[in-house]
């Protein structure tokens, strides 16, 4: 199956080994990975903002590239951006045409955890990493995309994995785009009832589906002392920690 | 005024200042403390309560539909409520907006000459915040819900949509009765309660006239249904000679059938139980002497701005909501910083929807932003209200003027010219790749001097000024630096294997 990797701006500036690793695991589970260099963003922040011309802008770039893609599926490892795609159809209200083309783009792209289980049908992509760890629901993924059971069957199936469930684990971390320095006071009273439940886990890693939620919850780890390790899923099923021990 | 009564307490200010009224809030060890058990204790009942439903979607799409039907004729629905609850001898009135309900309810007692009134709770009373009017009109009211009482002994406003002295504790609440109704220094729960039920008899029995709140209206007998838990509503609604409902117009519904359906939704959704311990329909006055209930039945159908929540269809979905507060229980804004923040009688995801519908978005304009667009809401939400998109329309209207001029809205929506500026930016130049990765670059060489072990710590000072985002992010986390390489560098470069090499051996297990 040929994919189009959709790697979305964070990622991409700021956490590209996200990026790598999904790519490897979509090849190690049988994909032709392509990635088009003309892609920046979904226009997620202006549409979050209010600003809907500008993320109409960016809507009619991504769904120009992606058309062009030829891919069978369009994947992200971000739950946040695949909802937004998932969204455009609102932008263009009553512009039957590009409704149409943001509607069938919306069919095609797929959430990277979502994708491996629902679409590939893989839960087992042979990877290895020693310790516990514990699954944080981002919110999108988890009510907008309904990403719940297939990231804890993935990560279930990484060996030498011991996986908790996080007290709430589906509440949210505080970020909320730019409600995070907006209301940064809330958004980190917020995010501190997470991070207790983390600690409370006594996890090595804290994985998800997004990396702005990593970097919520890993930015106020690091700036705690904590060593736990926050982690994106793709991150997780690429590590093959333990390759040189005997199973 | 009452003399003898001290200036209502004015910690929070209005909608306008949230952020003020938040940090404020989060400060309060005492109202965090307050909050901890309220997202478990409603959560966890609410939970059970609707296990014990079959099939909870199924409902609530009826419920949805049931709305929606009616929103969508709710002058035919209005009309018929009216006439019929008119033939049961109920008295109807219109009434545009707050000024015009609360100068008919104190004519309507002048003219009868009453001057001592029992209230039960009704968020569109305190809406309009009738109790002032009363008061300033000479009217001797009393709140007869527990949580309300305490809140009108306290002269503060409600910090939720149900329960509305959540904010409050139990030794608080013992100071206040001490205070406020002289009894001896207690903490015991039965004998705070047991003040309250001396004090409330006392003035049901004396009360003029009795003013309700409406939970559903039906069309088709003209009856108004109203839930409890206390039977307080009970008694106001019938001791006293007069009663008058004030019933919001998106209040009603087609049919006594549909209850069937809202019985189940709301209190399940609302305090996590099966059903409310009173359910009092009442459809006009009573027919006879011999017969309980007032003499006097008086419906007001209020607007204040709900006619305009009525006009767009995205808008419209607003006036589904039932009340039950079950958004705010499960909303992590609301879970940290309490109801008063919002400056609103109407707090949590569905106040920082209604409130800058009603008083003009202008005068609310940070409420759309006070959230992190999590989606619980929604999720529980009996009514499948969407709220978070609603929030986005709303942010849509003040990020594009559109609400500049409409209606009711007095004060002009303020722009943000920076922000817009920014946004417009953005999408210019991520529109250009190459742009985009030439910025990129560049700001990979500026954050240099502020990346220690791989992350940035805080930006205070003048930089932090500068850039008021990464000073806000900083002050309580690190961020994340941008990578030495960009992914779009490492693909171009090779280094995303397997493009460079060969592919691992594949150990794939299929379902």
């Amino acid at each position: 199956m040929k994919v189009s990797l959709f790697v979305t701006c964070l990622v991409d500036q700021l956490w590209p080994s996200i990026g790598v690793s999904a790519a490897t695991v979509l090849q190690r589970a049988g994909c032709e990975v392509v990635f088009d260099e003309r892609q920046t963003c979904c226009g997620q922040p202006a549409f979050n903002t209010g600003y809907r011309d500008e993320a109409r802008a960016l809507a009619r770039r991504f769904i120009e590239i992606f058309e062009g893609a030829e891919a069978d599926a369009i994947v992200s490892p971000s739950g946040s951006c695949t909802a937004m795609v998932h969204h455009f159809r609102d932008l263009f209200g009553a512009d039957e045409a590009w409704r149409h083309r943001a509607e069938a783009i919306a069919a095609r792209t797929h959430e990277f955890g979502s994708f491996l289980v629902n679409v590939l049908g893989v839960d087992n992509l042979g990877a290895s990493f020693r310790g516990r760890v514990a699954w944080h629901d981002a919110c999108h993924g988890l009510r907008e995309l309904n990403v719940h059971s297939e990231p804890r069957r993935l990560i279930r199936n990484v060996r030498g994995v011991e996986l908790v469930e996080l007290d709430n684990a589906d509440s949210c971390c505080g970020f909320g785009g730019t409600f995070s320095v907006k209301y940064p006071e809330i958004s980190v009273a917020i995010l501190d009832n997470k991070i207790q439940a983390i600690e409370k886990a006594a996890v090595r890693a804290i994985v998800s589906s997004d990396a702005s939620c990593l970097m919520q919850i890993g930015g106020r780890l690091t700036r705690n002392g904590s060593a736990v390790k926050p982690m994106h899923l793709a991150e997780l099923l690429a590590a093959r920690e333990a390759e040189a021990e005997t199973f | 005024m009452n003399p003898e009564l001290p200036e209502p307490a004015k910690a929070y200010g209005p909608a306008e200042v949230f952020d003020q009224n938040a940090r404020r809030a989060l400060v309060d060890p005492q109202l965090r403390s307050a909050l901890r058990h309220l997202a478990v204790t409603f959560g966890q009942k609410r939970a059970q309560a609707i296990s014990s439903v079959d099939d909870w979607e199924g409902l609530r799409e009826r419920a949805r539909a049931i709305k929606d039907q009616t929103l969508a004729q709710l002058d035919k629905y209005l009309e018929q409520f009216a006439d019929n609850a008119a033939r049961a001898g109920a008295q109807i009135h219109w009434a545009h907006d707050g000024h015009d309900v609360c100068r008919l309810i104190v004519q309507l007692l002048q003219e009868r000459g009453a001057t001592r009134v029992v209230k039960s709770k009704s968020m569109a009373t305190e809406e309009i915040h009738l109790n002032a009017a009363l008061e300033a009109a000479g009217i001797d009211t009393v709140e007869t819900d527990l949580g309300e009482w305490i809140i009108q002994l306290a002269r503060e406003t409600p910090s939720h949509i149900v329960v509305p002295a959540i904010h409050k504790s139990k030794r608080q609440i013992a100071e206040l009765f001490v205070a406020k109704l002289g009894i001896a220094p207690t903490d015991d729960v039965d004998k705070l309660t047991g003040a309250a039920r001396r004090v409330l008899r006392q003035r049901f029995a004396e009360a003029d006239a009795g003013i309700s709140g409406v939970n559903f209206g039906v069309a088709e007998t003209g009856s108004v249904l109203i839930l409890e838990n206390e039977g307080n509503i009970r008694l106001t609604t019938s001791l006293p000679k007069i009663h008058i409902a004030l019933m919001g117009i998106e209040k009603v519904i087609p049919r006594l059938a549909d209850l069937d359906v809202f019985l189940k939704l709301l209190p399940r959704s609302g305090t996590g139980q099966r059903l409310t311990a009173y359910q009092s329909v009442i459809t006009g006055t009573r027919k006879s002497a011999a017969d309980e209930g007032p003499e006097e039945v008086h419906i007001i159908l209020m607007d204040n701005g709900r006619s305009r929540m009525l006009r767009n269809p995205v808008t419209r979905q607003s006036l589904a909501c039932i009340r039950c507060g079950a958004c705010l229980n499960a909303c992590p804004v609301y879970q940290q910083i309490g109801g008063h923040a919002y400056g609103s009688v109407y707090p949590g995801p569905i106040g920082a929807v209604i409130t800058p519908q009603l008083i003009g978005i202008g005068k609310a304009s940070q409420l759309p932003y006070a959230s992190s667009l999590c989606g619980a809401c929604r999720e529980v939400c009996p009514v499948k209200i969407d709220i978070p998109e609603l929030l986005l329309h709303l942010r849509a209207q003040i990020a594009e003027g559109t609400a500049l001029g409409q209606g009711q809205v007095e004060v002009p929506v303020k722009r943000k010219p920076l922000e817009s500026f920014v946004f417009r930016l953005y999408a210019w130049a991520w529109s250009r790749p190459t742009l985009y990765e030439w910025g990129g670059r560049v700001l990979r060489l500026l954050q240099r001097p502020a990346v220690r072990d791989g992350r940035i710590g805080k930006i205070g000072g003048v930089m932090g000024k500068l850039m008021p985002p990464l000073g806000a992010w900083t002050a309580w986390r690190d961020a994340r630096p941008l990578a030495p390489r960009s992914f779009r560098e490492l693909w171009r470069e090779g280094k995303v294997p397997p493009v460079s090499q060969p592919a691992d051996s594949p150990r794939i297990a299929t379902r």
